[in-house]
C-alpha cells in the first residue's frame, strides 16, 4: 500500500475562502490517475481529517487527472481553534496517506 | 467586439515583471485590472480595516500601473483596494495614488466605489429576511451583526460597470469578487457573458493558469464567442492543462462559480492550444439568477490574545510533553481562578506543542520524537490587560514546572523577554452570507474625483 504521495504528482490544499477547504490531488497521467480514483477510499479520507463522510465534495476530474476534495473548514479560518490560516498542513496529511 | 484586458498579476503588492508589462501595453489593451484583496490571510485585516502589503510595496506597485495606465490610454481599474476593501483601505489607496500623481506630474480622473456597510443597516435587513445564508454559514442573529467592527459587500460587474461609466481613468473599488474587475468592461461591451466571467477567472489570479506563475503579467482578450489566454512573461507559456486547472484554485467546486446575479458554469468548456503559449476557450456558460445578490463579509472581536513560548530541549520532558502540558493547564487555571477571581468561561489557554502537532491538532497521523518542541501558550481574553495578567501567570510554569514532585526545579528555554506577546484583538469573520438587493448599487456607494 503506497502513500499517495508517492503516486500522485503533488497533493495541494487551501482555503477557498474562510469556511471552505480544498485539496486537489495532481496524478499527473492517465495510469497514476486511475489508480488514484481507484484507490483513493473517500471514507478512508473522512476518517483521516475526523469529519462525517457526507461534508466531502470529490470531483474525479478525468481531463485534467486531478482528484479534487473539499470540506467545510473544521475550524472557520482565523479563529482561536483555528491552527492553520492558510489551509496549508491538510496536504502533506493526505499525501501521507495509504491508499489501496 | 475584441476586448482586451491586461492583468499585471494576481494581487497588488505581489510584485509584477515590468518589462512583460510593457509588452502588454505595446498591444493596447482596453483595460488593466488589479485585485489587490484577499480573506486569506484572515479575519485581522477586515476586522481592523488594514491592508495586508507594506505602503511602500503598494506604492511602488501601484505607480508603475499609473505609468503604464497613462501610456496605454486606457483606465485602471482595482477590486478590494487594501486587501479588505473597506472605506479605510479605499482612502489609503486613494491617498497613495494623489500622491503618485504628484511626484509623476499627472492628473486623473478617479471613480471611487465604497462596499462598506453599517452593521445596524444590516442587522435591519436580516430581520427584513433579506440576508441568507451561503453553505457552511455560521450561525447569526442581529446582535451579532451588529457586534461587527467592519461589514463589506462585494460588488460584481454591474457596480464596476457603473464606475467605468463615469469615464474614469482610474477605478478605484471597495471589496469586489476577485473577477468583475476584469469582467465588467466585456459584459459593457457585449462579449460573450460566460466566456466573460470564465476568462475573468482564469486572469484573476495573473500568471497563474500559465507555466512561469511568478512572472505575473497576462492578458485575456475577450470577444462575442469566448477568450484567449495569452501570457506575457519571456518563457511563460499557456497550455489548455495549465488554464483548466486554474478553475480548480481556491475554488470548492471547480465547475461553478457565483457571482452577483448568476453563476457560470464550465462543465462543458472547451480548451485549445493556439500555439505553444496561448489558449482558446469557448464553451463557458453564464446562468443569470432570478434575484441579485451580493455577498457580505463581516468581522469582530473575538478577545485579546497573549501568547507566551519557551522551547524544550530536555528529552525526558520531550517525551512526556503532552502530560506536562496537560499539568500545566490544570494547575494554571486554578491559579487563574483562584488569583484573579475569574471564571474558567472567562478566558481559554491553549499550549500548542511546535514540533510535534501543531498544525493539524488531534488529526496528525506520524508520531516520531523530536530532538526539542516550542510550546507555544495562547491566551484569549475579554481585555487585553486581563490576557497578559493570564500570561504572567503562566510564565513560572512555562520556565520551571517539574514533571515529578521529586525532581530538581528544571529551567526551560524563553526566546523573549517579557515572555508575554500582546496580540491585539483577536478577530473572527461572522458571516458568509448574502444580502438581497433590488437594486444592484443600493448598497454600494459611487464617487468622482479630479486628482
Amino acid at each position: 500500500m503506497p502513500e499517495l504521495g508517492a503516486v500522485a504528482q503533488k497533493v495541494r490544499s487551501k482555503n477557498a475562502g474562510p469556511f471552505w477547504l480544498t485539496l486537489d490531488i495532481f496524478c499527473g497521467d492517465a495510469a497514476a490517475y486511475a489508480r488514484v480514483i481507484n484507490g483513493l477510499d473517500t471514507a478512508r479520507v473522512a476518517a483521516l481529517f475526523n469529519v462525517p463522510l457526507q461534508n466531502l465534495r470529490r470531483f474525479d476530474i478525468a481531463d485534467l487527472h486531478v482528484v479534487k476534495i473539499s470540506l467545510p473548514r473544521p475550524a472557520v479560518q482565523g479563529v482561536a481553534a483555528d491552527r492553520d490560516m492558510h489551509g496549508a498542513g491538510w496536504a502533506p496529511l493526505l499525501a501521507e496517506m495509504q491508499i489501496d | 467586439m475584441v476586448t482586451r484586458v491586461l492583468i499585471p498579476s494576481g494581487a497588488l503588492g505581489l510584485g509584477y515583471d515590468a518589462e512583460a508589462l510593457a509588452r502588454g501595453v505595446a498591444m493596447g489593451p482596453d483595460l488593466i485590472a488589479i485585485d489587490g484583496g484577499s480573506t486569506d490571510s484572515g479575519p485581522s485585516y477586515l476586522g481592523r480595516g488594514q491592508s495586508k502589503y507594506a505602503r511602500a510595496s503598494t506604492k511602488a506597485e501601484w505607480k508603475g500601473l499609473l505609468v503604464a495606465r497613462a501610456a496605454a490610454n486606457c483606465p485602471l481599474v482595482i477590486g478590494t483596494a487594501g486587501t479588505c476593501g473597506t472605506d479605510s483601505t479605499v482612502d489609503w489607496l486613494l491617498d497613495i495614488t494623489r500622491e503618485c500623481l504628484g511626484e509623476l506630474g499627472q492628473s486623473a480622473k478617479i471613480a471611487v466605489l465604497r462596499s462598506e456597510q453599517r452593521p445596524a443597516e444590516i442587522a435591519a435587513a436580516y430581520d427584513a429576511g433579506r440576508v441568507a445564508p451561503l453553505s457552511a454559514a455560521p450561525e447569526i442573529d442581529a446582535a451579532l451583526i451588529s457586534s461587527c467592527t467592519h461589514i463589506v459587500a462585494l460588488a460584481g460587474a454591474e457596480q464596476i460597470a457603473a464606475a467605468l461609466e463615469t469615464g474614469a481613468d482610474i477605478v478605484i473599488a471597495g471589496r469586489a469578487t476577485d473577477t468583475a474587475p476584469i469582467a465588467a468592461l466585456p459584459l459593457m461591451r457585449g462579449d460573450h457573458a460566460g466566456g466573460a466571467w470564465h476568462g475573468a477567472k482564469i486572469g484573476e489570479c495573473g500568471a497563474l493558469c500559465a507555466t512561469n506563475p511568478q512572472s505575473g503579467v497576462i492578458m485575456i482578450a475577450f470577444d462575442d464567442r469566448g477568450f484567449t489566454v495569452i501570457p506575457l512573461a519571456d518563457g511563460a507559456a499557456c497550455t489548455p492543462h495549465t488554464v483548466s486547472a486554474h478553475m480548480l484554485y481556491e475554488n470548492a467546486d471547480p465547475f461553478i462559480l457565483h457571482e452577483p446575479g448568476g453563476h457560470l458554469d464550465v462543465t462543458g468548456a472547451r480548451y485549445d492550444a493556439v500555439d505553444a503559449r496561448v489558449v482558446r476557450v469557448e464553451g463557458s456558460v453564464w446562468v443569470p439568477s432570478d434575484r441579485y445578490t451580493v455577498k457580505l463579509e463581516g468581522a469582530r472581536v473575538a478577545g485579546y490574545q497573549t501568547i507566551l513560548m519557551a522551547t524544550i530541549r530536555d528529552r525526558r520532558y520531550v517525551e512526556a510533553v503532552d502530560q506536562w502540558c496537560a499539568d500545566i493547564l490544570r494547575r494554571h487555571s486554578a491559579r487563574v481562578v483562584e488569583r484573579m477571581g475569574l471564571t474558567p468561561d472567562d478566558f481559554t489557554v491553549e499550549l500548542r506543542v511546535i514540533g510535534k502537532d501543531a498544525t493539524l491538532g488531534p488529526i496528525e497521523a506520524r508520531h516520531v520524537t523530536p530532538v526539542e518542541v516550542g510550546v507555544m501558550g495562547i491566551i484569549t481574553a475579554t481585555t487585553q490587560e486581563r490576557a497578559n495578567e493570564i500570561g504572567k501567570l503562566l510564565n513560572p510554569f512555562l520556565l520551571h514546572h517539574p514533571l515529578t514532585r521529586e525532581e530538581e526545579q528544571p529551567t526551560f528555554a524563553f526566546p523573549f523577554s517579557p515572555a508575554e506577546i500582546d496580540r491585539g484583538a483577536a478577530y473572527e469573520f461572522c458571516l458568509n452570507h448574502v444580502l438581497v438587493l433590488d437594486d444592484p448599487m443600493a448598497a454600494f456607494a459611487l464617487e468622482v474625483v479630479d486628482a
